[in-house]
């Protein structure tokens, strides 16, 4: 048998003695198919397990026109908190770039420059008062486009209206930075270093940006799409187990 | 003014004090004074919940700065569920909080659902099993508590009564779920599998049992003279500094706001119970305390008409597309798919052996979106944030852990107070490195 053989696509893998049974070593796994054709060479998107590579289309809400409605049927909420703010905060249009209501929840995407004027607004306008920033995270968008890829997500909360409001800034390049919160919400303290350690993005402002749940001399960040799931190989009996991302259920 | 006068023995330097002079004494021997001391507390501290690590630098007993260090009970859970189906999910988010499994996983469950846009499909029997479940769970959270901080405070006794009601709970734990911690129970569309009759019956127990057994703790804590030395006026903390450190919980409660998800947020049916939201004025360890041990006793109401409402019905979604495809039985190796349903997908339906391996395997498409949901932790508030892109599992996952949140709040409970109230401060907040770190 050759190599041309063992390499070349087909329906049907061509056998190959295990890795490990020239070694002396147990057998371990199976024989890799050529890359990116799952476990029986599948072309196309033959695969049911849904962890062969299977790619899902990736539709989210986009910006949703007036009138916005509220949490429940027949509620103006949206509507109120928009406007509200847009009498408090005369810049509004420029900050704001889209209005999304899905699933009975508010988002207004943020220009990321604006983002720390626009809390300072939403806790303190009478109308509005945002006290509580619940909670900040991110999430990497990897298809949105390199600047566009980071959303940092801020969920806020009025305890005095009972109303919630997601505020979304999308960052991105090669040092993604917006202005940290930490003024306006004392409590994004910790979740904007959380932040910074799991995706890199830079909270300009912030009293000490520190690592906060990784190591300190820890490098990259972890939960950024494309951050190598596992280390290393290693060896067992003779035996080698390649790291978790290339084996053949996470590719 | 006379000073201590001091002459050479062969023994050292003797000083001869009068009063009021202790100072020059002090500055006569002591290298030290005037300077700060740095005191590492933890990770591994019998008072740390975990593996919190406290630095604190002192200035003699007092408290001039603590720096909370999280992070060492890492374990990626939120990275991980990005991996696994959304049903699996609830494996991996029951381990965060040990303390408060059902609520990670109701949390959790409510998002997907939520997503899915079947919150209304879900059966009133699960709903009122998972309230049952999260009330109980409570309990046990509470439980442990007052158990920990009455060790920390020196009240080892109390900690030994409370385990032992707690294990009261984790038994019923078992007998409903077959896990008494990690249980992974609340699944998307309802919950694993029915509660068996017994369990009923033990929980009935319990309900007598515990109002008996608080009453014991009360009179071996409340008219202590050192219990109320070391909580009353002890790391206060009032509304609004819980508001912009984002405190929330028994700790809000305590400072007077009745801020309380189930009542001002309703989730599971919530607004159809009747209880309390019980407070405090003082802000302090003490009013926390009060809040925590009235809450128990409102989670036994709860339960109570939790009871009443159990009937007989469903407790997984009916859409099989998302429901798991078997019903769950003991079997001779343990719990698992009962034995009938196995010989209908080996023996008798091809179709259904397609649909048991493509859901179990594959698991179930989510529309693309994002939502965020919020229940009454027994910490604080629990928020999750679900993000899908229309696959087969979560594309994000991100937990508001009320430890977490909370756990910034201790400088500014505790600085410029003793080093022993760093202990009464931290302890009533009740933080689990487990949630906090994820």
């Amino acid at each position: 048998m050759t190599d041309d053989q063992n390499t070349r696509p087909g329906p049907v893998p061509v056998w190959a003695p295990p890795v490990g049974a020239t070694s002396g070593a147990p057998a371990e796994l199976p024989p890799a198919t050529p890359a990116g054709r799952g476990m029986f060479g599948v072309q196309g998107s033959g695969d049911t397990s849904g962890f062969g590579g299977l790619r899902p289309r990736r539709l989210l809400p986009q910006a949703t026109p007036r009138p916005y409605g509220g949490p429940t049927a027949g509620s103006r909420e949206f509507d109120e908190v928009y406007d509200s703010l847009a009498e408090a905060f005369p810049q509004l249009d420029d900050a704001v770039e889209a209005v999304v209501v899905d699933r009975g929840e508010l988002t207004l995407h943020i220009v990321p420059e604006r983002i720390a004027q626009v809390c300072q607004v939403l806790r303190d306008d009478e109308a509005l008062r945002f006290e509580l920033c619940s909670s900040v995270s991110a999430v990497d968008y990897l298809d949105a486009g390199e600047d566009r890829r980071y959303h940092v997500v801020y969920h806020l909360m009025s305890l005095t209206y009972r109303r919630r409001l997601r505020l979304e800034a999308a960052v991105g390049g090669e040092h993604p930075a917006l202005p940290s919160v930490c003024g306006v919400y004392p409590t994004a303290d910790w979740q904007e270093r959380e932040t910074y350690d799991m995706f890199g993005v830079v909270f300009e402002g912030h009293p000490h940006l520190t690592r906060i749940l990784m190591p300190d001399d820890w490098e990259g960040h972890p939960q950024r799409k494309d951050y190598p799931l596992g280390g290393v190989p290693v060896e067992y009996k003779g035996a080698e187990i390649p790291p978790p991302d290339t084996r053949r259920s996470y590719q | 003014m006379t000073y201590a006068t001091e002459h050479e023995t062969d023994e050292g330097r003797v000083f001869t004090v009068t009063g009021g002079d202790w100072d020059t004494v002090v500055k006569g021997i002591d290298p030290l004074h005037d300077e700060k001391i740095i005191v590492n507390m933890g990770p591994q501290h019998p008072s740390t919940h975990g593996v919190l690590r406290l630095v604190c630098e002192l200035e003699g007993e007092t408290v001039t700065e603590v720096r909370p260090i999280v992070g060492y009970l890492h374990t990626g859970i939120e990275k991980s569920l990005e991996f696994r189906n959304w049903t699996q999910g609830t494996t991996f988010v029951t381990r965060m909080d040990y303390l408060a499994p059902i609520f990670n996983e109701t949390g959790y469950c409510l998002a997907v659902e939520k997503l899915l846009g079947i919150t209304d499909d879900i059966p009133e029997r699960a709903t009122t099993i998972r309230v049952l479940m999260m009330e109980l769970n409570r309990i046990a959270s509470h439980l442990v508590w007052l158990g920990t901080t009455g060790m920390e405070l020196g009240a080892i006794s109390v900690m030994l009564y409370c385990f032992r009601e707690r294990e009261y709970v984790l038994e019923i734990f078992e007998m409903v779920s077959g896990l008494r911690m990690n249980m992974a129970y609340v699944r998307p569309g309802g919950v694993a599998q029915d509660v068996p009759d017994a369990a009923i019956g033990k929980i009935r127990d319990f309900l007598d049992l515990l109002p008996k057994r608080m009453k014991e703790y009360e009179d071996l804590l409340s008219g202590q003279p050192i219990w109320t030395e070391r909580t009353q006026g002890v790391a206060v903390l009032d509304v609004s500094a819980c508001l912009a450190l984002g405190t929330t919980g028994p700790v809000l409660r305590s400072a007077g706001l009745p801020w309380d998800l189930r009542k001002t947020d309703p989730y599971c049916g919530y607004e159809t119970y009747e209880f309390d939201v019980p407070t405090a004025e003082t802000g302090d360890v003490w009013g926390r305390y009060l809040v925590r041990m009235a809450e128990m006793r409102e989670s036994m109401k709860i339960i109570e008409q939790c009871l009443e409402r159990l009937r007989p019905g469903p407790v997984m979604v009916a859409d099989k597309k998302i429901a798991w495809p078997a019903q769950l039985a003991m079997g001779a190796d343990g719990m698992g798919n009962s034995l009938e349903h196995v010989a209908k997908i080996m023996g008798e339906s091809m179709e259904s052996l397609i649909h048991h391996f493509k859901l179990v395997t594959e698991g179930f498409r989510v529309p693309a979106g994002q939502v965020y949901v919020a229940i009454e932790h027994p910490r604080g508030e629990l928020g999750v944030h679900a993000v899908s892109d229309g696959g087969t599992r979560p594309y994000r996952v991100h937990y508001r852990e009320p430890s977490f949140i909370n756990l910034q709040a201790l400088p500014a409970m505790s600085e410029g107070g003793l080093i022993a109230d760093v202990i009464a401060g931290g302890a009533s907040l009740d933080p689990v490195m487990g949630g906090c770190d994820r």
